[in-house]
């Protein structure tokens, strides 16, 4: 049995609370907007590879939130290199998770490493991440992950290669960024001119 | 006598209270990294490769801190598509680049890169300060942090391989 992705994500951002959400570029960005678009939530359009940075720069400047990198396995695969800088800081409260259809979704499915076996979560557990897992039907265990466990946090979720309707964040990175950060940081931000 | 450039670096990121530096590792940069590494207050992070250091500033100043990146100028190779990123969100970005490929330079490889880099970051949007003398270079990062972080820019100041020393660079040469 396999996963669909938009049962996943739906699923990891229930009752999402005070958690912090950076969507990779294309579909997992789509699939956090189907979940409920929030301020708190940072779909990227563009920069692919590098999701899981953003996760970690925004983990390491709110380290009492629980930020959680929703990105796609072509993405994750662009930013390897990531996984290794993540281990060395070691953010507690940080948790990737890759919603892995082993395809590109948006270019016309071709397929990623991941469908000739290249095991990410292995990766990640040799960078040093505290948990990392392959997730094929148990999306408690993901959630546990997400906004409990001491970090940081991998899960591969492997899914469907279903082709699905867009629902679209908005595209203005201003609006994007300046809505996040107002989100996060009202107090701070009052107190300048 | 020439200033302590990379000491003076550092009071100007201590001053714009900068947490957080990402880098790759260039000879310039060396004692910059260690003010920077001994600062309880700051998180220096190793990155793998400079584009990371984009996300991580970005995500940074997200949760509301300020970032900084230090790389040397083949670095701003590796960071050409993802500064659409900073140019679309109006990312605040400060790169401080030692410069390669300028006079002085051994390894001809080194050249296409160092001879481009103004030309790559001016392209991408990012507005280029040149450091061409010790002295000036803290006046150009403490103009360039305000500018990222007050106004929203992108800016990198470029510190001329005059200024961090041939020497070194021969004494490589002989290693």
């Amino acid at each position: 049995m396999k996963l669909h992705r938009r049962d996943v994500v739906g699923e990891l951002l229930r009752e999402r609370k005070e958690l912090l959400v950076i969507a990779g570029l294309g579909s997992t960005a789509w699939d956090i907007t189907a979940a409920g678009d929030a301020d708190t939530s940072f779909p990227m359009w563009g920069a692919m590879g590098q999701a899981a940075m953003m996760g970690l720069g925004l983990a390491l400047a709110q380290p009492k939130r629980r930020v959680l990198v929703v990105t796609g396995d072509g993405e994750m695969l662009m930013g390897l290199g990531a996984l290794a800088t993540i281990g060395v800081q070691q953010p507690a409260n940080l948790t990737v998770v890759v919603i892995d259809n082993e395809r590109y979704g948006e270019t016309g499915m071709q397929r990623t490493h991941t469908a000739f076996g290249v095991d990410l979560a292995a990766v990640a557990s040799a960078c040093r991440f505290k948990h990392a897992i392959t997730v094929t039907s148990d999306i408690a265990q993901v959630r546990e992950l997400a906004y409990r466990t001491t970090g940081p946090n991998f899960a591969a979720v492997k899914v469907l290669d279903e082709k699905l309707p867009l629902v679209l964040p908005p595209q203005d990175g201003v609006l994007l960024k300046d809505r996040f950060r107002k989100a996060v940081l009202a107090d701070v931000l009052a107190e300048k001119p | 006598m020439q200033p302590d450039w990379p000491a003076e670096i550092y009071k100007e990121l201590v001053g714009a209270g900068v947490r957080v530096v990402g880098y790759v590792p260039d000879a310039g940069h060396k004692r910059l990294i260690e003010l920077c590494q001994e600062d309880r207050n700051m998180r220096a992070v190793p990155l793998s490769t400079e584009e990371e250091g984009i996300g991580l500033v970005a995500g940074a100043w997200l949760g509301g801190e300020k970032g900084v990146l230090l790389m040397q100028s083949s670095g701003v190779g590796n960071i050409i598509n993802v500064l659409g990123m900073v140019q679309v969100c109006r990312f605040p970005l400060a790169i401080l680049v030692t410069m390669r490929g300028e006079q002085g330079e051994f390894n001809g490889w080194q050249v296409p890169m160092g001879q481009n880099t103004a030309r790559v970051l001016e392209t991408m949007g990012v507005a280029v300060r040149q450091a061409g003398e010790a002295q000036t270079v803290a006046g150009h990062v403490r103009a360039a942090l305000l500018k990222a972080f007050e106004a929203q820019g992108a800016e990198a100041v470029l510190i001329n391989q005059r200024v961090i020393g041939i020497k070194s660079f021969q004494e490589q040469r002989s290693q």
